[in-house]
C-alpha cells in the first residue's frame, strides 16, 4: 500500500516515452487515418478535426481511393485510430478492405464511421458487420415533421434536430448538452438482442426515414423512436466504433449554426452538435470510460502471502485496484458497486467490494464448506466503460486427515468404553492364565 | 537298524524333492515375469491403456512428495471444477507398493525410473502370485498340484491379459493379495495357529488397500465357514481362522480411507458379521454341549433355541427394515450388477458402457483358460476324493467364481486363479494315478520304492490334510482297522520328526493308510496309462503354445501404440501420444480439455492439462453433462463447454485407419448417459428406425450433434467420398463447416482430432446480409483452414 503513489509517481514520470502509441497501460489513440471523399472535407469539417489535434491526434489524411493507404506494415498496425469520412467510396485501393477494417477494428482499435444518403454498400457492409442497419433505400432521410430545425426556408424537415441523447456521462461527458444536435441523413436500426451496440441519439417519436423526394407509396420500415441517428459499438475486446448516419453533423457548418427546434420557443445561438460530437470522440477515442484492474490480491486473513491453494472453512481477504484513464493518466476509479464473486459453476460468495476511494477494492468472507476448484470473479460491466472481466482460478481443498478435531467431548463415553474394555481384557487374561 | 536307515534315505530324497521344488518355483517365477515381457519387447517400456496412467501419475505423485501428501492429495486437475480428493478415493495399494520398490532400488543406489518400476511391478507380483498359488494347492492337495497349479497360473491368458509388463493397474497386485489371503485363510484352518490368523489379516488388509474385489474374499471365507458349521466340521480350528479375520480384518479395513465405514455400514459386508455370530453361537453350543450331560444339553438347546428365534427374527427384521430404508439397499451399483446381471444394464448406463463390465462370451473362456475349462470339473471331482476343509473351500471358490466370471467380463480374473487351482489338481491326481499304475506294472521295480516315491511326492501331504481331519469327533479313519506296514509307520515316524510339531501320532498312523489302500484300487493298465500320460502332456503343450501366443500377440499390445500388419508391412499408429503430446506443448498448463471420460486418465497423465470427467466415474452428472454437449447441435454444446471454462475439445475418431473403439461408436452411450440426466436428449432422436447409423439415412439430429461434427468436420477432403472404413460406409454429412468450434491439430491418421471452442464474436452482425460480405468471410475461413491442414 505503501509504495503505491511511488509507482505512481514513477509511472507518470515515464508517461512521455510511453505514451507515444496506443497500449494497454496507455489506451487513448495516438496516430489516426482519416480517409475522405474528396479533400474538400478536410476544410469543411475543420473545427472537428482541429479538435482532434488539439488533443494531441496525429491525423493522417489521405483519399480513400488513395492506391498507397495500408493500415499495417509488418504486421505492425500503423495507426491506432480509423475515421471514415467517405461514405461514397465503393472499394478502397491498396490493401484496405471491408476485411481488413474489422479486422482492424477486432485488434482493439476504434473507428468513426459516417455514412450518408447514398452511401456505398462497402460502408452499409461494414456498418452491418458492426451491428447496424441503415435504411435499405439508399437516398432515405430522416425526416421529422415535428421536431425539425427551423431555418430560414422552409424546406422538407430532413435537417432534423434531436436531443434524444444517451444517458451516460461518460460518452457525452459531464456537461449537459444544452442545444440539440443538428442532423441530416440516412436512419439506421439496431437489433435489440445485440447487446454490444448503443443508440446515442435518437431521433423524435415523430420521425420516420423515407427518400424526400418522391411519394410515399409505402408505409415507411423505419419509424419514429426505433430510428437511431449515431450509434456507438463497443466490441468485446473494448474496441469503440462510433456509426452516424450524416456526415454534415460534424460539419463546420452545422457545428457553427444556431438552432431552434420547430415548436419551441428556445432558440440556441450554437447548435449541440460541436459538443456532442467532441465529447463522443474523446470516448471512441478511449480518453474516458476506460477501467483497468490491476493487483488482484487475495490471502488468509492474518498473512500476506498469496497461498496456492485455500482450505474450506479458511477466511480469506481480497482486493484489487480499479483506475480510470483520464485521458493522460490512469485515475482512481470510484463506485460503490463493483463486486466480487467466489464461483465454481455457480457463485458461491458474492459481494460487494469496499473501496478506500483511491482505487483500492477489498473484502474479506469465508471460503465456503465446498472444495473444488473456484474462481475470484470480476464481471463489471456498466455502460459507457470498458468491461472489466477478471477471472482468477484458486482450488480449494478439504480437510487434511489431521487437521480434524483429534478428541470430540461429546464422543467421551465411546473413548471411555473403549479403554475400559482394553483394561478389562487385560485384567480378565492376566486371571485366567495364572488363577488356578 | 533298518528303520533307521530307511528314515535316513527317505529324509534325503525328502530334502532332495525339496531342492527340486525349490529350482521348480524358481524356474516358475522366472516364466511368470517373462511371458509378461513381450510387451516391452515388442513395443517399449510403456504404460499401457487408461487406468494404468492414472495409477502412473498417483505414483509419481508419491515418490515426489511422499506418502502424507497423497494421503491428502486434492487434485485440481481433473473434474474440473468439482477436483476429486485422490487421497480418499483411491485404493493405495497398488501405488504404495511400487513406490516402496522404487524407494527400496533408490535407496540401494539403483537409479531406476518411477516408470520403470511401474512397468514392472506386473510381472513381478504374477511370480508372486504364481508362488502363492503353490503355497494354496500345496495346502489343499500336496506339493505336486502346487506345482502344477503354480505352473499354469504362471501363465493363464486371462491373468496375462492384466498384468502383461506395463499393464500397471490394481489387479496386478491384487491376484497376488487375493491367493495369498485364501492360502493363509487354509493355512490357518490347517494349523489352527494364531500366527497365521493374524497374517491373513494383514494380507487381507493388503487385499482391501490394493482393490474393490475384497468384498470377494470377506464373502467367499463367511460361506465356507457357514458350509463347514452345516457340514458338521465345525472345530477351534475354524474359529481360529475366522474370528480374528473378521475382527481384525474390519478394523484394518476401516482405516484405509477409501472403504472406510463402508466396511461395516454397507451390505457387502454384512454377510462376514452375521457368519461371525453364527460362528461364536456354535462354538458356545459346542462348549455347552462338552460340560453338560447330553440329558441336560437337550433341554439347553430346546430353551436357547426358543429364546435364539426369537432374538434372531427381531434382529433380522430390525436389518431389514434397515437395508430396505437406503434407496439401493444398501448395495452399490457394481455389486447389485453382479447379483443381478441385467441391473447395470437397465440402471446404471454408466456402469453398462464399460465393455469390462459386460458378460463375457463363451469363446472368451476359452481364449483366456484355454484347456483349463476341460480340467476344472476333473479337478473338482478331485478335490471331493476326499474332501477335506481346505478341498471343500476350493470347490466353494471355483463355483463362486464361475458364476461371477458369467457376469463380467472383468471378473474372469479372479475365476482365473481358481481355475488354476482345479485343473491343477486333476493334472496332478492324473499324474499320480498313471506314473503309479506304471511304476507297479514295470518289470525290475521292487514294489516298495515305487510306493515311497508316490508318498513323499504327493500321499505324504494328503496324509497331512486327513491329520488335520481326524480332529473331529466323527473321525472318518476311525472304523478303519489299523493294517498299517512297517514302512508306512516308518514314513510318519520320519515326517514327525522333521516336522516336529504334531502331537497326535497315532492319528497320523491311523490314517496314513488310506493312500496306500487306494493306491492299491487305482491301477489301470500300463499301455493306457502311458498314453494318458502322453494325451496329458500333449494338452499341456497345447496350452503353453496357446498361453504363449496369447501372450505376446493378443494381450501385448499397450493400446496407446496401435499396429496393423498388411500387405506392405508393419504400420504404427501413434496417434494418440502425438496428440498428447501436442496438447502438452501448445496449450496453456491451466487449460482445460474435455473429452469422453475414456480419456481423462491419459490427458492429465500425459499433456499434464486439466479435464473435465476421468475414468473415475465418481460424478455420474458431470460426465452426463459432457454426453450432453457431445449429443447436442453446435451452439448449446460451445455454451456448455464455454460454462466449464473447457479450451480444446478432443474426439477420437477411426473411421479414416478403422479403428473400432472410437466415439462415434460410443456415442450411444453418450447420448443415454446424458439422456439419463437432462431428459431433453432422447436416444431415439438418433436412431433411424432402432438403428444406429451415420449415412445419409441418418437422423437430423444425429447429422448435426457436435460429435458427428467433430468426428467429420474435413472428412471428404481425405478421399473424396467420406467413406468411414469403421462403420462401412458413406458419411450422411459431408460438407460443412464449424461456426463455434475451429480445428487446431487433427494427428497423422486422424485418430485424435483436437478443436478449440472459438471466443464469443468481438462483434455482433446486424440484420443485413450481403452477398459480397458473405463472399469474404468463406474465402478467407477457408484460408485459414488451409494453411493447418494436417493431412500429409
Amino acid at each position: 500500500m505503501a509504495n503505491r503513489p511511488l509507482t505512481f509517481l514513477t509511472f507518470l514520470s515515464l508517461l512521455p516515452l510511453i505514451c507515444l502509441s496506443f497500449s494497454l497501460e496507455n489506451p487513448t489513440d495516438r496516430r489516426i487515418l482519416v480517409l475522405l471523399d474528396d479533400l474538400a472535407i478536410k476544410s469543411s469539417h475543420s473545427i472537428f478535426f482541429k479538435s482532434l489535434q488539439t488533443r494531441g491526434f496525429e491525423l493522417d489524411f489521405k483519399l480513400a481511393d488513395d492506391p498507397k493507404i495500408t493500415l499495417q506494415r509488418y504486421g505492425q498496425y500503423l495507426y491506432d485510430g480509423l475515421v471514415l469520412f467517405s461514405p461514397t467510396i465503393e472499394r478502397f485501393e491498396g490493401s484496405l478492405n471491408l476485411a481488413a477494417v474489422l479486422d482492424f477494428v477486432d485488434s482493439g482499435r476504434d473507428l468513426i464511421l459516417s455514412a450518408d444518403v447514398n452511401s456505398s454498400d462497402l460502408i452499409r457492409n461494414i456498418a452491418a458487420d458492426c451491428g447496424v442497419d441503415f435504411d435499405e433505400d439508399p437516398s432515405a432521410m430522416v425526416i421529422d415533421h415535428i421536431s425539425y430545425a427551423l431555418s430560414d426556408t422552409e424546406g422538407d424537415h430532413t435537417l432534423v434536430a434531436s436531443d434524444g441523447f444517451i444517458q451516460s456521462d461518460v460518452m457525452l461527458g459531464s456537461s449537459k448538452i444544452e442545444a440539440p444536435v443538428l442532423f441530416k441523413g440516412i436512419g439506421h436500426s439496431l437489433n435489440p438482442a445485440n447487446s454490444l451496440v448503443m443508440k446515442v441519439l435518437g431521433a423524435s417519436p415523430s420521425a420516420y426515414s423515407a427518400n424526400p423526394n418522391s411519394k410515399l407509396s409505402n408505409p415507411p420500415t423505419l419509424i419514429g423512436s426505433a430510428i437511431s441517428l449515431v450509434s456507438v459499438v463497443q466490441a468485446r475486446n473494448n474496441a469503440r466504433i462510433m456509426i452516424a448516419g450524416s456526415l454534415d453533423m460534424f460539419g463546420n457548418r452545422l457545428l457553427k449554426s444556431g438552432v431552434q427546434k420547430a415548436g419551441s420557443s428556445n432558440k440556441y445561438g450554437k447548435s449541440g452538435n460541436e459538443q456532442f460530437v467532441t465529447e463522443l470522440s474523446k470516448w471512441v477515442f478511449h480518453e474516458r470510460g476506460h477501467l483497468k484492474a490491476v493487483n488482484v490480491k487475495h490471502h488468509k486473513t492474518g498473512e500476506t502471502n498469496e497461498p496456492a491453494m485455500y482450505r474450506i472453512n479458511d477466511d480469506l481477504e481480497y482486493s484489487v485496484e480499479v483506475y480510470e484513464w483520464s485521458g493522460k493518466s490512469w485515475e482512481p476509479y470510484v463506485a460503490n458497486d463493483v463486486q466480487v464473486q467466489f464461483y465454481m459453476m455457480s457463485p458461491y460468495v458474492l459481494k460487494t467490494l469496499s473501496t478506500d476511494q483511491k482505487g483500492l477494492y477489498y473484502t474479506s468472507f469465508k471460503v465456503p464448506d465446498v472444495y473444488g476448484v473456484f474462481q475470484f470473479k470480476i464481471e463489471y460491466q456498466r455502460l459507457g466503460y470498458t468491461s472489466l472481466s477478471l477471472a482468477k482460478q484458486i482450488p480449494v481443498r478439504p480437510f487434511r486427515h489431521n487437521e480434524y478435531e483429534r478428541f470430540i467431548t461429546t464422543a467421551y463415553p465411546y473413548y471411555g468404553a473403549s479403554f475400559s474394555t482394553m483394561a478389562g481384557f487385560f485384567i480378565f487374561s492376566i486371571i485366567y492364565l495364572y488363577n488356578k | 537298524m533298518a528303520a533307521s536307515e530307511d528314515a535316513k534315505a527317505s529324509s534325503l530324497r525328502y530334502a532332495f524333492g525339496n531342492v527340486i521344488a525349490f529350482f521348480i518355483l524358481l524356474l516358475i517365477g522366472i516364466l511368470a515375469f517373462s511371458i509378461r515381457l513381450f510387451s516391452v519387447i515388442k513395443y517399449e517400456s510403456v504404460i499401457h491403456e487408461f487406468d494404468p496412467y492414472f495409477n502412473y501419475r498417483v505414483t509419481q505423485y508419491l515418490t515426489k512428495n511422499g506418502i502424507y501428501d497423497f494421503w491428502n492429495w486434492f487434485d485440481d486437475r481433473t473434474w474440473y471444477p468439482l477436483g476429486r480428493v485422490i487421497g480418499g478415493t483411491v485404493y493405495p495399494g497398488l501405488t504404495l507398493t511400487a513406490g516402496t520398490l522404487w524407494w527400496i532400488l533408490n535407496s540401494l543406489n539403483i537409479p531406476l525410473s518411477v516408470e520403470t518400476v511401474c512397468v514392472f511391478t506386473a510381472p513381478i507380483f504374477s511370480a508372486n502370485a504364481a508362488w502363492a498359488t503353490y503355497l494354496l494347492t500345496k495346502e489343499v492337495k500336496g506339493t505336486g498340484a502346487g506345482l502344477t497349479a503354480a505352473v499354469l497360473l504362471a501363465m493363464v491368458p486371462s491373468y496375462i491379459s492384466r498384468s502383461v509388463a506395463g499393464s500397471y493397474d490394481n489387479e496386478a497386485v491384487a491376484i497376488f493379495a487375493l491367493i495369498f489371503t485364501f492360502y493363509l485363510y487354509i493355512k490357518t484352518l490347517n494349523t489352527g495357529s494364531l500366527f497365521y490368523a493374524t497374517l491373513n489379516a494383514i494380507a487381507y488388509f493388503y487385499m482391501v488397500c490394493s482393490w474393490g474385489g475384497y468384498t470377494f474374499i470377506i464373502n467367499l471365507i463367511p460361506m465356507h465357514v457357514l458350509l463347514c458349521i452345516v457340514t458338521g466340521r465345525y472345530s477351534s480350528r475354524l474359529y481360529i481362522a475366522y474370528a480374528p479375520l473378521v475382527v481384525l480384518g474390519t478394523l484394518l479395513a476401516a482405516l484405509v480411507p477409501v472403504v472406510g465405514f463402508n466396511a461395516v455400514m454397507t451390505s457387502e459386508h454384512f454377510a462376514s458379521f452375521l457368519v461371525f455370530i453364527i460362528i461364536n453361537v456354535v462354538a458356545l453350543v459346542y462348549y455347552i454341549k462338552g460340560i453338560l450331560s447330553p440329558k441336560m444339553f437337550k433341554v439347553a438347546v430346546t430353551l436357547v433355541i426358543s429364546v435364539g428365534l426369537v432374538v434372531c427374527v427381531a434382529v433380522i427384521a430390525v436389518l431389514i427394515a434397515l437395508v430396505a430404508s437406503s434407496p439401493t439397499m444398501g448395495w452399490s451399483g457394481r455389486s447389485l450388477s453382479l447379483l443381478d446381471p441385467t441391473y447395470a444394464s437397465k440402471y446404471i448406463p454408466i456402469i453398462a458402457s464399460v465393455s469390462e463390465h459386460q458378460p463375457p462370451t463363451w469363446p472368451s473362456y476359452f481364449m483366456d483358460i484355454n484347456v483349463l475349462a476341460f480340467l476344472v470339473p476333473a479337478g473338482i471331482i478331485a478335490c471331493f476324493s476326499p474332501l477335506s476343509d481346505a478341498s471343500s473351500f476350493v470347490v466353494l471358490y471355483i463355483a463362486t467364481s464361475v458364476y461371477f466370471s458369467g457376469v463380467m467380463v472383468r471378473l474372469m480374473l479372479v475365476f482365473a486363479p481358481a481355475a488354476c487351482i482345479t485343473s491343477g489338481i486333476a493334472l496332478s491326481a492324473a499324474f499320480d494315478v498313471f506314473t503309479r499304475s506304471i511304476k507297479f506294472q514295470l518289470p525290475g521295480l521292487s514294489g516298495n520304492s515305487p510306493i515311497d516315491a508316490g508318498d513323499t511326492s504327493s500321499g505324504s501331504v494328503v496324509a497331512q490334510n486327513e491329520t488335520v481331519k481326524t480332529e473331529k469327533k466323527e473321525d472318518p479313519g476311525k472304523e478303519r482297522p489299523s493294517r498299517k506296514t512297517e514302512k508306512n509307520e516308518d514314513l510318519s515316524k520320519e515326517r514327525h520328526s522333521r516336522k516336529n510339531k504334531k502331537k497326535e501320532k497315532e492319528n497320523v498312523e491311523k490314517i496314513s493308510v488310506k493312500p496306500q489302500e487306494e493306491k492299491r484300487l487305482l491301477v489301470l493298465p500300463l499301455e493306457a496309462s502311458v498314453i494318458a500320460i502322453f494325451l496329458l502332456v500333449l494338452l499341456g503343450a497345447f496350452y503353453v503354445v496357446h498361453c504363449v501366443w496369447a501372450a505376446a500377440e493378443a494381450y501385448s499390445a499397450p493400446s496407446i501404440v496401435l499396429t496393423s500388419h498388411s500387405h506392405d508391412g508393419l504400420h504404427v499408429f501413434d496417434d494418440f501420444r502425438e496428440a498428447y503430446a501436442w496438447l502438452r506443448h501448445n496449450t496453456e498448463v491451466d487449460d482445460k480439455v474435455a473429452s469422453w471420460w475414456d480419456y481423462g486418465y491419459q490427458t492429465t497423465a500425459m499433456a499434464n492439462r486439466t479435464v473435465i470427467v476421468d475414468n473415475n466415474t465418481w460424478n455420474n452428472t458431470h460426465i452426463a453433462t459432457v454426453g450432453t454437449a457431445m449429443s447436442s447441435p453446435e451452439k448449446p454444446a460451445w455454451e456448455i463447454f464455454n460454462s466449464l471454462d473447457v479450451k480444446y475439445v478432443l474426439v477420437v475418431f477411426g473411421g479414416l485407419v478403422g479403428y473400432p473403439s472410437d466415439d462415434i461408436n460410443k456415442f450411444l452411450w453418450m447420448v443415454r448417459i446424458g439422456g439419463g440426466v437432462f431428459p431433453h436428449i432422447k436416444e431415439p432422436d438418433y436412431l433411424r428406425d432402432g438403428q444406429y447409423r451415420i449415412d445419409s439415412e441418418a437422423t437430423p439430429t444425429m447429422l448435426n450433434c457436435l460429435m458427428y461434427k467433430l468426428s467429420y468436420y474435413r472428412f471428404v477432403e481425405t478421399d473424396g467420398k467420406g467413406f468411414d472404413r469403421v462403420r462401412q460406409t458413406e458419411i450422411g454429412k459431408k460438407y460443412f463447416k464449424l461456426t463455434h468450434f475451429e480445428e487446431v491439430f487433427t494427428t497423422h491418421h486422424w485418430m485424435v482430432r483436437i478443436y478449440k471452442l472459438k471466443p464469443p464474436k468481438n462483434r455482433l452482425r446486424g440484420k443485413t446480409k450481403k452477398s459480397k460480405a458473405k463472399a469474404t468471410a468463406t474465402t478467407s475461413s477457408k484460408r485459414s483452414v488451409s494453411r493447418k491442414n494436417p493431412w500429409h
